[in-house]
C-alpha cells in the first residue's frame, strides 16, 4: 500500500477543501511543498517546489503548515487498522505499508477481492492509494509505485521486468547511471552480467534484484503492539451518587487488574476519567505507594478522589486508564519473608492515602549516607519509591535536633562558661569535645566556608544539652543542635 | 523531644512523625538511632496543622503503624481532640501530640510535662523529668530518668536523698 498523498490527504479528511492545496514545511530556511493534492498538481506543481514559487504559478493555492510527526501517527493509525486483513503489517518508509498476505488472501475472496476491498474502504476513507501484489516485497513495492493503475494484482515475472529499473528501489544517481548504461527495465538488468555490474555499482543494486525476483529473502517486521492499559465504562443512564460511582469503578478496577495480572505489571499512577452529561470531564488521579494490581486494595483509595468529583448533571462515561506502569513479578504468598517489611501492603495503602491529601512525595524517609558532616550524614527520600536499606553507624553522639547554626557570644577554643541563646541565659555545667570535623573540599558548602569546626557537646546548669560548635579558622562559637 | 524519642524506642512497628514543612529544624536521623532505628521512622511534611491533623486521624485509624508523632502549634479544639481520641481508639494505635506549654487538648488520655535536668556529674549524661500532669485513669507522678544508650532502655534515677517528685529540682 503506498499513499502518495498521505499528509494532505489526513489534512483535507478533517477540512475538506475544493481548490489546490499543499502543505509546507520549512526546510534550508525555505518553506517548501511538503505534500500536494490532485488538482494543485494539475497546475503544474510539484513536491519539494519553494512556497513563493508554488504562489506565483497558483494565486488560489491553499495551504498549511504540515506537521511530520502526526502523520507518522495517522499511519501508525492505519497500520493498526490494516491489521484487519492480516496479522504480518509493517510499515515501507513513510507513507507506505507492507502486509504478507499470504494465507489470509482466500477470507477476503481471493487476492483481487481482497485488493478491491482495500482500494474501496480507502477512497472512501478520502485516502488516494495505490495497491501492488507481488510474489515478493521488492515486486508489490514496484507495482505499486509504477504499475501504472491504483490497484495492480496481476503480478508475474515477465510483468515486473517490464517496469524501469527505478522501481528496484535504488537511489537516483544508480538509476540515472543505469540508464545512460543501457540497462532501463529490470529485464535488462536481469539479463546483464552480475559481475560488471557489481563491479561498477556495488552490491546494493544486485541485492535489490534479488529481493524483487525472490532470491533473496526480505522480511516484514510487524510492530510490536504495547498492551494498552486503559478501561471505559459507558453507561446508558446518567449516575451522580458516590455509591454509584464506585460501583462503576470498582468494575473498571477489576478490568484493568486483569490485564495488568496478564502482563506481570502492576501500576502507580492511574487516572479515572469521569465524563460528565454536559461533556465535561473530570479526572482523579490517584498515585500509588507501590506497585500494585490488587483491585480490592486500590479500589477503597479512590473513595476520596471520587467523594470530591463534582457530578453535575450526572456521569455518563467512565474511562480508567494506568499511565504509569511498573514491572511487578508476581509474588510467592506466605512462604518468603515480605520483602516490604513491617506493616507491608496495609502500610503501602496508608501511604498512599495519606500522600491523596499532601502529596506522595511528602512522606519520606530517612537513609544513611556516608558523610561525616551532620547534616549530610543523612538522605532523605520520598517513601514511595525507596527501601528502608543500608546500615545507620553512630560513632559518636549527635543531638536528634539540629538547626541552622545559630552564633551565639564566645572567644577561645573552650566553650564559653555563660552565653545567651534564643533569648535564654545558659552556664556551662560540663562540656565535653572537642570533635573536629573537617569540611568535605571536593563539595562547595556555604555554611562551611568558615573551614573546620571544633564540636562540643554542652551541658548547662539549666539543664538543656546544646551541641555547639568553634570555628577556629574564623573564631566564633554556634549552636546547632540539641540533645534529647 | 527526649520524652517522644524514648516512646517511639518501645516495640518494632513503623513510627510517623508528622510535622509542619516551614521548621527550620531538621530531624537528625543519626541522633535518633542513640533511641531506635531510624529505618522505622517514616516523616511526613504538611503545609497547614488541618493537613497534619488529616494526616494523624488517617494514620491512627489504619492501624498499620505503631506510634503517630504530631508537632503542633496551635491548640487542638475539642473537636479535633476528640477525632484523633477516637481515631485513635479504632485503630488501637498511640498518637503522641508534642504540644508548645499550656496548650493541652481535653481529649488527651494523658498528658506529661518533660524537661532536661542537670546532670550529676556524668558527661553522657540524658537526665529528664518526666512529670504526669494529666491521667485520665490514674494518678499522677513525677519521675526522673535517664536514657541508657548502650542498653537502649530507660532508667528510673531517684537523686541520693530525696524521693523521686519530692523536691523540686535545683534550677
Amino acid at each position: 500500500m503506498w499513499f502518495p498523498r498521505l499528509a494532505s490527504d489526513r489534512v483535507l479528511r478533517l477540512r475538506p477543501i475544493e481548490a489546490p492545496f499543499a502543505l509546507t514545511l520549512r526546510r534550508n530556511n525555505t518553506e517548501r511543498i511538503h505534500c500536494l493534492n490532485a488538482r494543485a498538481e494539475e497546475m503544474g506543481l510539484h513536491r519539494g517546489m519553494p512556497f513563493a514559487d508554488a504562489r506565483a504559478f497558483c494565486p488560489d493555492l491553499h495551504s498549511a503548515p504540515a506537521h511530520p510527526a502526526r502523520d507518522a501517527r495517522f499511519l501508525a493509525m492505519l497500520r493498526r487498522w490494516a491489521t484487519r486483513y492480516c496479522p504480518w503489517v509493517g510499515f515501507e518508509a513513510e507513507d507506505g505499508l507492507v502486509l504478507d498476505i499470504t494465507g489470509s488472501a482466500h477470507l477476503f475472496g481471493g487476492e483481487t477481492a481482497m485488493l478491491g476491498d482495500m482500494h474501496a474502504r480507502l477512497t472512501r476513507a478520502g485516502l488516494t492509494v495505490r495497491l501492488g501484489l507481488g510474489a515478493t516485497r521488492g515486486a508489490a513495492w514496484a507495482f505499486a509505485h509504477f504499475g501504472g493503475t491504483a490497484v495492480h494484482a496481476g503480478a508475474d515475472r515477465d510483468a515486473l521486468g517490464r517496469l524501469p529499473v527505478a522501481a528496484l528501489r535504488l537511489e537516483a544517481e544508480t538509476v540515472t547511471a543505469l540508464e545512460r548504461l543501457g540497462l532501463r527495465t529490470i529485464a535488462d538488468l536481469a539479463a546483464a552480467p552480475r559481475a560488471p555490474v557489481t563491479r561498477r555499482f556495488g552490491p546494493g543494486v544486485l541485492m535489490r534484484l534479488d529481493q524483487a525476483l525472490g532470491a533473496l529473502p526480505e522480511q516484514i517486521t510487524p510492530e510490536t503492539e504495547p498492551p494498552h492499559y486503559g478501561v471505559r465504562l459507558t453507561l446508558p443512564e446518567p449516575i451522580g451518587l458516590v455509591g454509584d460511582v464506585m460501583a462503576g469503578a470498582g468494575r473498571l478496577v477489576e478490568r484493568l487488574c486483569a490485564r495488568l495480572k496478564e502482563n506481570a505489571a502492576g501500576a502507580r499512577v492511574l487516572c479515572l476519567t469521569l465524563r460528565r452529561v454536559d461533556q465535561a470531564s473530570q479526572q482523579v488521579e490517584l498515585r500509588l505507594a507501590s506497585a500494585m494490581r490488587d483491585p480490592a486494595r486500590i479500589l477503597p483509595l479512590f473513595e476520596r478522589g471520587v467523594g470530591a468529583a463534582d457530578a453535575g448533571f450526572g456521569i455518563d462515561q467512565m474511562r480508567l486508564e494506568a499511565t504509569v506502569i511498573e514491572p511487578l513479578a508476581p509474588e510467592q504468598l506466605g512462604a518468603v519473608p515480605s520483602r516490604k517489611g513491617a506493616g507491608g501492603d496495609r502500610l503501602e495503602d496508608l501511604i498512599t492515602r495519606i500522600g491523596t491529601r499532601i502529596g506522595l512525595e511528602n512522606v519520606r524517609r530517612f537513609l544513611p549516607a556516608d558523610s561525616h558532616i551532620p547534616e549530610r550524614g543523612f538522605l532523605v527520600a520520598p517513601a514511595a519509591w525507596s527501601r528502608p536499606e543500608g546500615a545507620w553507624t553512630l560513632l559518636r553522639p549527635r543531638p536528634p535536633i539540629l538547626f541552622r547554626p545559630e552564633p551565639i557570644a564566645g572567644t577561645g577554643p573552650r566553650p564559653p562558661g555563660q552565653f545567651r541563646w534564643r533569648r535564654m541565659s545558659f552556664e556551662t555545667a560540663m562540656a565535653t569535645g572537642p570533635e573536629r570535623i573537617a569540611p568535605e573540599w571536593w563539595l562547595d558548602d556555604e555554611g562551611w566556608r568558615t573551614g573546620v569546626r571544633d564540636y562540643w557537646h554542652v551541658q548547662t546548669r539549666q539543664g538543656r544539652r546544646l551541641w555547639l560548635f568553634h570555628t577556629p579558622q574564623a573564631p566564633g562559637w554556634f549552636v546547632q543542635g540539641e540533645f534529647a | 523531644m527526649g520524652f517522644a524519642a524514648a516512646i517511639c524506642a518501645q516495640g518494632a512497628g513503623q513510627i510517623l512523625w508528622i510535622r509542619e514543612a516551614w521548621r527550620s529544624e531538621t530531624l537528625n536521623p543519626t541522633g535518633l538511632g542513640l533511641f531506635f532505628d531510624p529505618h522505622r521512622l517514616l516523616w511526613a511534611s504538611v503545609t497547614t496543622q488541618t493537613d497534619a491533623l488529616a494526616v494523624a486521624e488517617e494514620a491512627l485509624k489504619d492501624g498499620a503503624i505503631l506510634l503517630v508523632v504530631i508537632e503542633l502549634t496551635n491548640a487542638l479544639d475539642l473537636r479535633e481532640g476528640r477525632r484523633l481520641q477516637l481515631a485513635a481508639k479504632a485503630g488501637q494505635t498511640t498518637g503522641l501530640c508534642l504540644i508548645p506549654e499550656g496548650m493541652g487538648s481535653n481529649a488527651a488520655e494523658t498528658r506529661w510535662y518533660c524537661a532536661p535536668l542537670a546532670g550529676d556529674g556524668r558527661m553522657d549524661s540524658t537526665l529528664m523529668r518526666w512529670a504526669l500532669i494529666k491521667n485520665k485513669s490514674g494518678t499522677l507522678g513525677t519521675w526522673d530518668v535517664r536514657w541508657d544508650h548502650a542498653a537502649r532502655r530507660l532508667d528510673v534515677v531517684s537523686p541520693a536523698g530525696e524521693r523521686p517528685g519530692s523536691a523540686p529540682a535545683p534550677d
